[in-house]
């Protein structure tokens, strides 16, 4: 990895070399997200069991902010329940918005990478590609199955 | 490459007074304005400014000529027969809706065939797609070749007698490539078949001449050629403008109203309904004379020595592809293109943190995208004003997106 990487090095390797970016057979919900302004897309699939996301990946088409944004974002909420996933959505509109805390922004962990996307307007929609995806994904589960997913 | 006109260089720009290190490379979406052009839309309201066309004082009659006189001015720049023919608009977009609407809802019936060109920017598809759901007739596409090009041969087959229309634009957003309109307007005219031209991107650059071309309709825009935006312009013949139905109603464009029915104002005022942009007229007049006095022919030399520099450049660099024609003065100053491996929205943002200005995305030419099944592109768009240096420092750039990326080469 060369020192003048644009994004920084976190992003610059999580668009390269993603952990999360392959297809998922056992995959229990699957959702799609659209960025109409560029065309991007992406397919988030979810394997989630008892009210946690056992295992998670994504395909589809992006710059590295997106790309990068729902990787790091993969690697946050493997895992974890529905709930601590939500907050982490609220956490990251937070700091997208450029209104995170410092501590708020530690439990952000890898996805701090993405904190300059806030001085970057243009770019605040690649990096909510994966989110928003992930948000509309639970709340049509949640409506699906009364409030409590499987 | 000297430059021996005083007009050709940056310096005529305020706006690259204010930003001196700025590269700008998207000028097929929007040219920079010369002071010269600047001055005549300050001179126009500080000593010519009424209502044009309606008032009965010495006021309102110098904005009437002003505004007429520029429609002279478009007319001669074009090659027109007359000045009916000409009618002002808020940019290409709406004349070429301006002709689905009017022309096409009298025209249009179900069953019928209109033919698009699969490179044509959305302003010149979307009008037709909506048209034929409409009336329930049939959208058709022409398919050129990788490298932009169309063949009398494929638009002959696709021409069916049932084929009233046939849309494309002179020259391509994407490819740059000039089409041979000439060829292609007699070609449907054997046919019974109008054709629509969009001029967006060829008027700035080249010589245009409708009655030679022989063209039923020409759209084009005054904010790529110089002019300021929200002016536009529509060329149609006399005889389908006589027969056309208004498009917009309202003010000026009557001659007698009742409460029941009106008569319509005479050609080209039945098309330009409300106060127009008289403003917007005159600096287009003004931008018509900036490019008359510099000539096409120093125009279109400088900007193929520049789209020949930048495209020698590009060739020399790995994991670029240009999209489009391999010799570089098919490309009228359009270069479009993909870096391996990166996204284009990455590409622009990395040119913009170099203060280099590129367009990336579909350049609104999604069906296009489709056919060449490329997700998005990066495209950089030459001027005349640009020089050896804007290209030298796009090359720079260019060369370092794929280290800047975190790739090894």
């Amino acid at each position: 990895m060369t020192t003048d990487s644009f994004y920084g090095e976190v992003l610059a390797d999580h668009n390269l070399h993603p952990l999360h970016r392959h297809e998922l057979t056992c995959a229990t919900h699957c959702c799609k997200g659209l960025n109409p302004t560029c065309g991007d897309n992406i397919e988030l699939h979810l394997d989630i069991h008892d009210g946690i996301i056992v295992n998670g990946s994504f395909t589809g088409i992006g710059c590295a902010i997106s790309q990068a944004s729902a990787d790091i974002m993969l690697e946050l909420i493997i895992g974890k329940t529905l709930d601590e996933a939500k907050r982490y959505t609220e956490l990251f509109r937070k700091m997208i918005s450029g209104l995170i805390s410092d501590d708020e922004l530690e439990e952000l962990e890898e996805a701090g990478a993405l904190q300059n996307v806030s001085k970057m307007p243009a770019r605040v929609k690649c990096a909510l590609l994966s989110w928003n995806t992930m948000e509309k994904l639970l709340d049509e589960d949640n409506d699906k199955q009364g409030g409590d997913a499987k | 490459m000297k430059m021996n006109n005083a007009l050709m260089g940056k310096v005529n720009f305020p706006l690259f007074d204010k930003y001196k290190e700025l590269v700008y490379l998207d000028n097929s979406a929007t040219q920079q304005k010369p002071k010269r052009v600047l001055d005549a839309l300050v001179r126009y309201y500080s000593e010519e400014n009424a209502n044009p066309l309606r008032g009965l004082y010495e006021l309102s009659v110098k904005a009437t000529q002003a505004y007429e006189n520029a429609r002279e001015s478009v007319r001669r720049f074009i090659g027109a027969a007359s000045t009916k023919e000409i009618v002002f608009t808020r940019n290409a977009t709406e004349s070429l809706n301006l002709i689905a609407f009017s022309w096409g809802q009298a025209n249009i019936g179900e069953g019928d065939e209109i033919l698009v060109s699969i490179s044509e920017h959305h302003s010149n598809l979307l009008p037709w797609q909506l048209l034929a759901k409409q009336k329930g007739a049939k959208l058709k596409y022409l398919e050129c070749d990788s490298s932009g090009k169309y063949t009398a041969q494929a638009l002959e087959k696709a021409l069916t007698p049932k084929t009233k229309l046939f849309a494309i634009a002179q020259i391509s957003n994407v490819f740059g490539r000039l089409n041979p309109i000439k060829e292609f307007a007699e070609i449907a005219h054997k046919n019974g078949t109008l054709i629509v031209c969009d001029g967006a991107q060829s008027v700035p650059h080249i010589p245009v001449d409708v009655q030679r071309l022989d063209v039923d309709f020409l759209a084009f825009s005054g904010h790529k050629m110089l002019a300021p935006m929200g002016i536009g312009v529509l060329y149609a013949k006399q005889g389908l403008l006589e027969k056309m139905p208004p498009f917009l109603s309202g003010g000026e464009m009557i001659e007698y109203v009742t409460r029941e029915d009106a008569t319509y104002a005479e050609l080209p005022h039945k098309f330009e309904a409300g106060t127009v942009n008289a403003g917007g007229a005159v600096g287009l007049a003004a931008a018509i004379d900036y490019i008359n006095e510099l000539g096409f022919d120093a125009i279109q030399k400088r900007e193929d020595e520049l789209t020949a520099y930048a495209f020698g450049e590009m060739k020399k660099i790995p994991h670029i592809n240009i999209i489009g024609a391999d010799d570089a003065l098919d490309h009228h100053g359009i270069l479009t293109f993909t870096v391996d491996g990166v996204h284009p929205h990455d590409i622009a943002a990395i040119f913009d943190a170099d203060g280099i200005d590129i367009r990336a995305g579909h350049h609104c030419a999604q069906p296009l995208h489709q056919f060449l099944d490329v997700q998005s592109t990066a495209r950089m768009s030459l001027a005349f004003y640009n020089d050896e240096n804007d290209i030298k420092r796009f090359i720079a750039t260019l060369s370092s997106i794929r280290r800047r990326m975190g790739y090894d080469n």
